[in-house]
């Protein structure tokens, strides 16, 4: 095989193998809640993994910095919550979580994703 | 919030976030009240809202929100128009934006097309097949009308996440990339060997497509939210309420709880509660969903944002703010179109790992097509990693679902079917048994008259039972006799004999020596006549021969109705049967299910001959009688057992564990906090052809959904393959970037498109 086609082929497994890594092996930071947090929406949620307490409310405060219309409302399904988010408006969610556990949201077109642990 | 101003003095009235209890409100009242400048201040527990007086020059909008905000709660005096006024603004401002960016992308797409596609360039001024002139009209359309997908990527790289505009950035700027170089420098790919034709055309034309593939997006994504925009439009914005003798208009947040109002011909009815003087019709088709104005008098309970047609009345309000069925509606609405379907799951699942796939789909693809031994290789390679970039559309799988669901919500709520979230929906489609319950949901849960049968010894024997005119005469007289003596009694079936008697406008008599017997029956005289009404025992008992009727009381028992029998001067005088009546709905709406092929089943309490009658009428074949109220629950686990998905239909305020225990509850005629808490589906109309409606909703919206997810799904399995080249060995097949381009932003239109359909049929 020709030396381009060589490089070629490694360079298509090195740009597979740094997608993987890049976009799904990146490490969750879980940020602990106890009453009220912001998270900015740009580019995804950040931060994008908070822990809340459980039975307590919390407000999450989303204020939306990215003009993608992937990222204009949020969807909290568990807790049947889709917000409209306006630009750099802080929009407040309260939620009241009743048992423990990993309940994700996203963005309206389920692309960016985020996620709640109720302790 | 409102405001209005009087020279010196003006008045504001505002949403307080947090207020919970009557304590909130003289908390709140003496912190804006010591505000220097406020003169009253007045906090509503029922609205939530707070009215100010103030003098606008000492006092600011800040002071009352700090005055607010420093006893623990939050002022909400621009938030919520700001919001729906930003929200506006700001959709139509970048709607403006995109239809300019389409327009800049597609003509100067166009101009470079015309210079550098093979069979156009011959005839297109030289200038425009200059390289260097393409790349001119190529910048602003990659770097202004194209900045959204770079804007919207470059941070999402930062947070290591992808999405759509990703693919596209990567994708157009490969493109632009290539054909950048190839044009200021045509010698370094010529040194390689590489034939340096710039392909600015496919860049331009694939962002002005897609861009306004997002405008026709955008746009149709607007009617899937216009069901809840045209209930909260619903709302009246005043009312006319009675202070003393005089009529004041008052802003609608302003009314209180016993405010009594009048409402005149035409004009909407602002807020729910009971008629207190008046009667008129009135249309609560928006509502409701039935089409038919519903007559109401003095009594009668009215619903907030239902049109007063013909009369003038006044009532007393009884739910205001967020209490009202309005409110609760759009409440119920809105928690639905924020919940997520089972059936979904899939689809998110697939979503979160999409883009980075079809990333590294794209190295593959520039990978085998490099090394393949086609033809120019790197320019392949180049063109079908761009098509596999674009033609990825995760947006179609992200929006098949919740598009539906909004549609059918919305449109649910419109025809007065209220689905509590998109799991009670999609189960709904499953059901194939519906068990209702008897009393007050297939019937009127109200005992009427049903039969009134003279004896024939009280029939002129000149007139014969066949003449109309004089046999309604003696009905109407054993009626006003009966009634006459009920008037004193409290029973549930002397009422339905005073209501008859009312209906029939006759007059009743004066009764004396009027006397309950416990377990018979009643007793009294009218004028010297002495008159028993009462039960077979209570006319045993005085030994008044029964033998003339006694066919006809059998007939009358063996139809489940209570036969009450009249005595007039130790004679028998008639049979004047009861019964509580079937709905008018009824038949149609049980027929309806079992056309569906759902077995329709009855539950009650009565006795069996009871049940079984009303069952007959209705066409039910299996019937569950002599159920004690909390049995019900156990014997809709029974039919579960069985295998079968069931729904329960009931008034959802006694039905309760019954409608939590099946499959779907379904809260019939109600709009009342409690039915809706313990329903999957309430239904606001008393129509029972509304629960045919509702499962029929189910179906064609999980249809929809299905259908979405079948084309995104497909959509993408099939065309990122083709876009990769695999049907270039067999068949020669290659996809344009151009037209993949094409094909994606007609994917999320589809999608969008089919879900708006779903307003389209008829429930």
């Amino acid at each position: 095989m020709e030396i381009d086609k060589i490089f070629v082929a490694f360079f298509s497994l090195a740009g597979m193998g740094f997608t993987y890594w890049f976009f799904l092996m990146k490490k969750e930071d879980v940020v602990s809640v106890t009453d009220s947090t912001d998270i900015t929406v740009e580019g995804g949620y950040i931060p994008s993994v908070i822990s809340i307490p459980k039975r307590k409310t919390t407000k999450i405060n989303f204020t939306r910095r990215d003009p993608s219309s992937c990222l204009e409302e949020v969807v909290l399904s568990d807790f049947k919550i889709r917000k409209f988010l306006p630009m750099n408006q802080k929009v407040t969610i309260e939620v009241t979580p009743q048992k423990t556990g990993e309940f994700p949201f996203s963005c309206g077109m389920n692309m960016f994703h985020g996620k709640i642990i109720v302790r | 919030m409102e405001q209005s101003n009087n020279s010196t003095i003006s008045k504001i009235t505002f949403p307080i976030k947090g207020i919970h209890c009557a304590s909130c409100i003289r908390v709140l009242e003496r912190s804006l009240k010591k505000v220097d400048g406020v003169s009253e201040a007045v906090v509503n527990l029922a609205t939530g809202k707070a009215s100010v007086l103030f003098d606008p020059e000492k006092v600011k909008n800040q002071d009352l929100e700090s005055a607010v905000s420093n006893v623990g709660y939050k002022a909400l005096i621009n938030e919520q128009t700001k919001s729906e006024d930003d929200q506006k603004k700001e959709r139509e401002k970048e709607l403006k934006d995109l239809r300019n960016k389409v327009a800049l992308s597609l003509f100067s797409g166009s101009l470079i097309l015309w210079g550098s596609f093979p069979a156009l360039m011959e005839t297109a001024p030289l200038v425009l097949r200059n390289s260097l002139i393409q790349l001119f009209l190529a910048i602003p359309v990659q770097f202004w009308a194209g900045f959204e997908f770079y804007r919207a990527t470059i941070p999402a790289l930062k947070h290591r996440t992808a999405n759509m505009d990703t693919l596209v950035a990567i994708g157009t700027t490969v493109a632009f990339g290539y054909s950048a170089t190839v044009t200021i420098f045509p010698g370094i790919l010529q040194n390689i060997g590489i034939e340096p034709s710039p392909y600015f055309d496919v860049s331009t034309i694939i962002i002005g497509l897609i861009l306004l593939g997002r405008y026709f997006e955008a746009k149709a994504k607007a009617g899937t939210s216009e069901a809840i925009k045209k209930l909260i439009g619903l709302q009246a914005k005043t009312a006319r309420v009675m202070q003393h003798t005089k009529e004041v208009d008052v802003p609608i947040e302003q009314v209180v709880i016993g405010n009594i109002i009048r409402v005149r011909p035409g004009e909407k009815i602002p807020v729910d509660g009971v008629i207190i003087e008046g009667e008129s019709s009135i249309d609560e088709s928006m509502i409701t969903g039935e089409s038919i104005p519903t007559d109401k008098a003095k009594g009668d309970t009215v619903i907030g944002a239902t049109i007063n047609k013909t009369g003038t009345f006044t009532y007393k309000a009884t739910k205001v703010g967020s209490d009202t069925m309005l409110a609760q509606i759009i409440k119920l609405v809105e928690a639905a179109q924020g919940s997520k379907a089972p059936i979904q799951r899939l689809a998110d699942l697939i979503s979160s790992y999409f883009v980075p796939i079809v990333i590294m789909l794209a190295f593959v693809t520039f990978g085998v097509w490099y090394i393949f031994p086609a033809q120019p290789a790197f320019l392949f390679a180049l063109l079908n990693t761009i098509a596999v970039l674009i033609i990825a559309c995760p947006c179609a799988m992200g929006l098949a679902t919740p598009t539906a669901i909004m549609v059918g919500t919305g449109k649910g709520a419109q025809q007065g079917i209220l689905i509590k979230d998109a799991e009670s929906l999609e189960i709904a489609n499953k059901i194939n048994t519906i068990i209702f319950d008897k009393t007050g949901t297939l019937t009127k849960g109200k005992p009427e008259v049903t039969d009134v049968i003279p004896s024939p010894s009280v029939i002129p024997a000149k007139a014969g039972i066949h003449n109309q005119k004089i046999l309604k005469q003696v009905q109407d007289d054993i009626l006003k006799l009966a009634a006459s003596i009920e008037k004193g009694s409290e029973h549930s079936l002397a009422e339905a004999i005073v209501k008859k008697a009312e209906d029939e406008k006759l007059v009743l008599d004066k009764v004396e020596g009027f006397q309950a017997i416990a377990g018979h029956g009643v007793e009294g005289f009218v004028g010297k006549n002495q008159i028993f009404l009462g039960n077979r025992r209570l006319i045993e008992k005085e030994k008044i021969a029964l033998a003339s009727l006694e066919r006809e009381i059998s007939k009358l028992e063996n139809e489940g109705k209570t036969v009450m029998i009249l005595a007039a001067n130790r004679k028998l005088a008639g049979l004047i049967a009861v019964a509580d009546t079937v709905k008018d709905s009824a038949k149609d709406g049980v027929s309806k299910l079992q056309k569906r092929g759902i077995e329709v089943v009855m539950i009650t309490g009565d006795n069996q001959k009871t049940a079984s009658a009303i069952a007959q009428k209705l066409g039910i074949k299996r019937v569950l009688s002599e159920v004690l109220p909390d049995q019900k629950e156990a014997e809709v686990r029974k039919i579960q057992a069985e295998g079968k998905k069931v729904a329960m239909v009931g008034d959802g305020i006694n039905d309760a564990p019954a409608l939590a225990a099946a499959d779907v509850g379904i809260a019939m005629g109600s709009g009342t906090d409690v039915a809706i808490e313990a329903a999957d589906i309430t239904l606001i109309n008393k129509d029972l052809t509304s629960v045919a409606s509702a499962i029929e909703l189910s179906k064609k919206t999980m249809r929809t959904i299905k259908l979405n997810l079948f084309w995104a799904f497909g959509y993408n399995v099939l065309l990122i393959p083709v876009a990769m080249g695999v049907l270039y060995p067999f068949l020669g097949i290659l996809l344009n970037p151009i037209f993949a381009s094409v094909a994606m932003a007609a994917s999320s239109i589809s999608v969008v498109s089919n879900s708006l359909l779903l307003k389209r049929y008829k429930i």
